[in-house]
């Protein structure tokens, strides 16, 4: 496959990402804040994401397996996997934060079992179209090319 | 970009979140600004030389210079809400109580939408409250903060930065926090 369709493709699955709520605006705004004195900045952030993220889920995990569940813990844990996957733009991440934060409110313990569930799959989304959005970067910048800026309007 | 060499601004960044302190960074970074990002409150308190000040109190004033405490120049403080420990309208409050510190200005951010909280940090004598995540046209709102401190060290330069300054960026819409903007 030769770079300008290397970039089409590209160029289609980012896009797609955006249409299905994947990802959101700040995610072009991680883009729009990398340049050739920062190359490496939205792997980087991801990079920050994806460790935040992962030491939150299995912190999480535990205290939904305690006897006596500590929901405001909780609520704190969630709380910053919010605000990490916000400002990544893993907008459904986020949202399935929100809802979950309401049953932590409600202390109620089934319902957040069931969340976590959401927030992790939506979590493992994002992860595995990131990593291959990433990869085919990768093979642009391999074969020479160069990796165009996404125009989207919203 | 790049009007007057010597003025540039060193702004200090807190924020618990590891992500979050390296967005900050790099948004500050882009607007030319020297920056140093602790990621707590007291470690800003530290780096600022409160801790220090407050130690030297108990002592004559006749041994300490006046500006003892001035081992670092920050011309911005921009803190995160939600932290442990010290919030940020803790370290807010604190700066503001500080003698030395209280003519620097300080902005919040949080990822919270809550018009009590904001209204809490505007009226303690926050300049801006930003909701994150915060952006490119969020920083650009720092000049004008950035300029009045330097105007009331009165900087020869000032008026040829203003001059300079006359471009404005649009302003981002966030209809929940406008209609509470300080003009």
């Amino acid at each position: 496959m030769e770079v300008g369709q290397m970039q089409s493709r590209l160029a289609d699955y980012t896009k797609s990402l955006f249409m299905e709520g994947i990802l959101d605006a700040q995610f072009l705004q991680l883009q729009q804040l990398q340049d050739e004195s920062n190359p490496d900045f939205v792997v980087e952030v991801v990079s920050l994401f994806f460790d935040d993220s992962e030491k939150l889920l299995n912190d999480i995990a535990r205290a939904l397996d305690q006897q006596c569940v500590d929901f405001k813990k909780i609520d704190a844990h969630v709380h910053q996997l919010k605000g990490s996957s916000s400002s990544v733009g893993a907008q459904r991440v986020k949202n399935a934060c929100v809802a979950f934060r309401n049953f932590c409110e409600e202390q109620n313990a089934e319902e957040s079992r069931r969340c976590l569930q959401q927030v992790k799959q939506e979590y493992y989304l994002v992860k595995n179209k990131l990593e291959t959005l990433f990869t085919l970067e990768q093979q642009i910048v391999a074969a020479g090319g160069s990796v165009p800026m996404i125009e989207l309007s919203f | 970009m790049g009007m007057v060499a010597e003025a540039q601004f060193h702004v200090l960044a807190v924020d618990d979140s590891n992500l979050d302190r390296k967005l900050i960074e790099r948004l500050l970074k882009t607007s030319s600004y020297h920056v140093t990002a602790v990621d707590s409150g007291s470690k800003a308190l530290e780096f600022l030389g409160v801790l220090k000040d407050e130690q030297n109190q108990a002592n004559p004033p006749s041994v300490f210079p006046n500006d003892h405490h001035q081992d670092v120049d920050v011309n911005l403080i921009i803190t995160d809400y939600c932290m442990p420990g010290m919030t940020g309208y803790d370290l807010l409050r604190k700066i503001k109580e500080s003698k030395s510190l209280k003519d620097i200005p300080v902005v919040i951010m949080s990822s919270d939408n809550i018009p009590s909280r904001i209204n809490r940090c505007l009226e303690e004598g926050a300049e801006e409250f930003f909701l994150k995540p915060v952006q490119l046209s969020d920083v650009n709102k720092l000049r004008p903060h950035l300029l009045k401190g330097m105007a009331k060290e009165s900087h020869p330069n000032i008026d040829k930065i203003k001059a300079m300054e006359e471009t404005h960026s649009p302003d981002r819409t966030r209809t929940n926090y406008n209609g509470l903007e300080v003009a």
